[in-house]
C-alpha cells in the first residue's frame, strides 16, 4: 500500500481527532483572532438597528431549538443588547415551542446585565401554534393573538406595548431562525403588510436565504457564529461569538487541508491507476 | 421577569446538577464518533423522549390553555365576562385528528386536514408567488449598461453575471430539447454557477456544524469543566497542600 492508498483509507476518527483539537486549543488557550471586515448582510442589519428613533418597538421572533444555541445564542444576545442600549423596546415572540425559553434566557441575562426592566423595555409573549396565521394575526392586532405574555399578564397592559397594536407600529421585525421561519416572515409580514424584516439565521440556511437581501425582501442578515461575531464586534461587546471565531478559523484550515489532500490523493490513484 | 428561586436536590442546587446532566449526555453523544454503544442510544432515546414531552407540555400550556380550554372555563383569566363557546368549533376540529387511532372513524380526520389545507391554500399561494416568484423575477432584472443608467462598471459587471447566471442554470433544467448547441453550451455554464452554488452552500453547511462543537466544547470547558471539575478539584489540592 503506497502512501497515497494509505490517506484513501485513512480511518476517519483521525479526522474527528483532528477537529476536535482544532476546536479544543483555541478555546482551552483563549485565543482571539481579529476579525477582518464585516460583511455587508451583518452591516446593513446593525444599520437597520441603528436607524430606529429611541423608544421604537422592535419585533423578535426567537424560532428555534436548543440545538441551533451555538449559532442563534450570541446573535440575538448581540442584538437584543444593541436595541436595548438604542433604548428600542423589545417584543419577543416564538414561532418555535423552544423559542419561549431560550428567549427567556437571552432577555434575563442581557436585560440584568443591562438594567432594562421587563414589561417596560422588553416582553416575551412566548410561544404561539400556527406559524402563518401567528404572522398573519401579528398584522391585526397583537393583543389578540398574545392576550397573555409567557409569564401570564395581560399584554394590553403592559407598558412596552403602549402603542403597538399591530406590524404598523413596528418599524423592525427580526427573525432568529433555524428553520423555514423567515420565508414565512418574507411572504406574509413583508409582502401583505409590507414589514421591515431583517433574519439572523443558522449558517446551512445563508445560500438560501441571499436572494432575498438583494431584492430588497431582508434589510439585514446575520449568518452563523460569524455574523455573530461580527455584530459583537459592531457594538463592542465580544461574547461568544468572537470567542468561538478562532476554533472555527483553525477548524476551517484543518478541513481546507483535508480536502486539498484528498483530492490529490485521490487523482494520484486515479493516474497510478491508468498506468 | 420574576426572580427566579433556585431549588435544590438533596444539597445541590438544581443548576448544577443540570449541568452534570447536561455535560454526561453531551459526551454520551459524542461516544458515537467512536462507535455506536449503547451509552449513546441512551442518550439518544433521552433526547427524543424528553423533546416530545416538552412540545406536548409547551403547546398545551401556550396554546391549548389560553387559546381553548382558558376561554371556555376560566373567562375571567383571559378577560372575558362569559364563556366564550366559539372556541369548540377548532376544538372540535382539533379532537377529530385523533380520530386517526380508530381505523372505523380515521375517515374524520379528513375534516381538519381539509380545513387547513384550504386555509393555508388560500394564504399561501398569493404570498408565495408574489414573495418568492414575481419579487425574485424582479430581482432579476437588472440593468447591464452603465452608459444607460447611473450604476458603475463592476456593478453592471454584477449584474451581467447574475442574469447569465440564471438564464444558464434555467437553461441546464430545460429538458424539454437536448441539450446541444446553444442550450448545450448554457446548460455547460449553467452547471459551472450550480457548482459555485453547491460549494457555498457546503461551505456555509461546515461552518454551521463547527459552530455546533464549538457551542459544546464552549459549554463542557466554561460551564462544565472549569468550575465543577477543575475548579473543585484544584481548590481540594490548594486547601490539602496549604494544610
Amino acid at each position: 500500500m503506497n502512501f497515497w492508498e494509505r490517506i484513501l483509507a485513512l480511518d476517519r476518527r483521525w479526522v474527528y481527532v483532528g477537529i476536535a483539537l482544532a476546536v479544543i486549543l483555541p478555546i482551552t488557550l483563549g485565543l482571539e483572532m481579529t476579525l477582518g471586515t464585516t460583511s455587508p448582510p451583518t452591516q446593513d442589519f446593525y444599520d437597520a438597528v441603528e436607524a430606529l428613533k429611541p423608544g421604537a418597538p422592535v419585533l423578535i421572533a426567537f424560532d428555534y431549538g436548543p440545538s441551533s444555541m451555538p449559532e442563534l445564542d450570541p446573535q440575538a444576545k448581540a442584538i437584543v443588547r444593541h436595541c436595548l442600549s438604542r433604548k428600542l423596546r423589545i417584543i419577543c415572540v416564538a414561532l418555535w415551542p423552544t423559542g419561549t425559553a431560550l428567549a427567556r434566557d437571552v432577555l434575563s441575562s442581557v436585560g440584568e446585565d443591562m438594567g432594562a426592566v421587563d414589561g417596560e423595555d422588553y416582553v416575551n409573549l412566548g410561544f404561539k401554534a400556527g406559524s402563518v396565521a401567528v404572522i398573519l394575526g401579528l398584522g391585526e392586532d397583537i393583543s389578540d393573538v398574545y392576550p397573555q405574555d409567557a409569564e401570564g399578564r395581560k399584554t394590553s397592559g403592559l407598558a412596552v406595548m403602549k402603542g403597538v397594536k399591530s406590524y404598523a407600529d413596528v418599524p423592525l421585525m427580526v427573525d432568529l431562525a433555524a428553520g423555514n421561519s423567515p420565508f414565512g416572515w418574507i411572504s406574509y409580514a413583508h409582502e401583505r403588510y409590507h414589514q421591515k424584516v431583517a433574519a439572523g439565521i443558522t449558517a446551512v440556511m445563508a445560500t438560501d436565504l441571499y436572494p432575498y437581501l438583494q431584492t430588497g425582501q431582508l434589510v439585514g442578515l446575520v449568518n452563523g457564529l460569524k455574523g455573530a461575531a461580527e455584530y459583537e464586534d459592531l457594538i463592542h461587546h465580544h461574547g461568544m461569538g468572537v470567542r468561538g471565531m478562532s476554533a472555527q478559523s483553525i477548524a476551517h484550515l484543518w478541513i481546507i487541508f483535508l480536502v486539498i489532500v484528498g483530492n490529490i490523493a485521490y487523482f494520484a490513484m486515479r493516474r497510478a491507476s491508468r498506468e | 421577569m420574576p426572580e427566579a428561586e433556585v431549588v435544590t436536590f438533596f444539597g445541590l442546587s438544581t443548576e448544577i446538577i443540570g449541568v452534570w446532566i447536561a455535560a454526561c449526555l453531551t459526551l454520551a453523544i459524542f461516544s458515537f464518533l467512536y462507535r455506536d454503544n449503547p451509552i449513546y442510544k441512551l442518550a439518544e432515546h433521552i433526547f427524543v423522549g424528553i423533546s416530545a414531552g416538552y412540545g406536548v407540555v409547551i403547546v398545551y400550556q401556550e396554546s391549548v390553555k389560553p387559546d381553548l380550554v382558558n376561554p371556555l372555563l376560566h373567562p375571567a383569566e383571559v378577560g372575558l365576562a362569559h364563556p366564550n363557546y366559539l372556541v369548540l368549533i377548532p376544538g372540535a376540529l382539533g379532537l377529530l385528528m385523533f380520530s386517526r387511532f380508530f381505523r372505523r372513524y380515521d375517515w374524520l380526520s379528513r375534516w381538519p386536514i381539509a380545513f387547513v389545507m384550504g386555509l393555508y391554500s388560500g394564504a399561501a399561494i398569493p404570498a408565495t408567488i408574489q414573495a418568492q416568484f414575481i419579487e425574485q423575477l424582479r430581482g432579476t432584472m437588472q440593468p447591464l449598461l452603465p452608459g444607460l443608467v447611473d450604476i458603475s462598471v463592476w456593478t453592471a459587471f454584477s449584474n451581467l453575471l447574475l442574469v447569465v447566471g440564471v438564464l444558464c442554470t434555467l437553461g441546464y433544467f430545460y429538458f424539454s430539447r437536448p441539450h446541444r448547441g446553444a442550450l448545450g453550451a448554457a446548460s455547460r455554464v449553467g452547471i459551472f454557477f450550480l457548482m459555485v452554488a453547491f460549494g457555498a452552500g457546503f461551505g456555509n453547511t461546515v461552518m454551521a456544524r463547527i459552530s455546533l462543537l464549538i457551542g459544546r466544547v464552549q459549554f463542557l470547558y466554561f460551564d462544565w469543566w472549569g468550575p465543577y471539575v477543575y475548579g473543585p478539584i484544584h481548590a481540594l489540592f490548594q486547601h490539602v497542600g496549604g494544610g
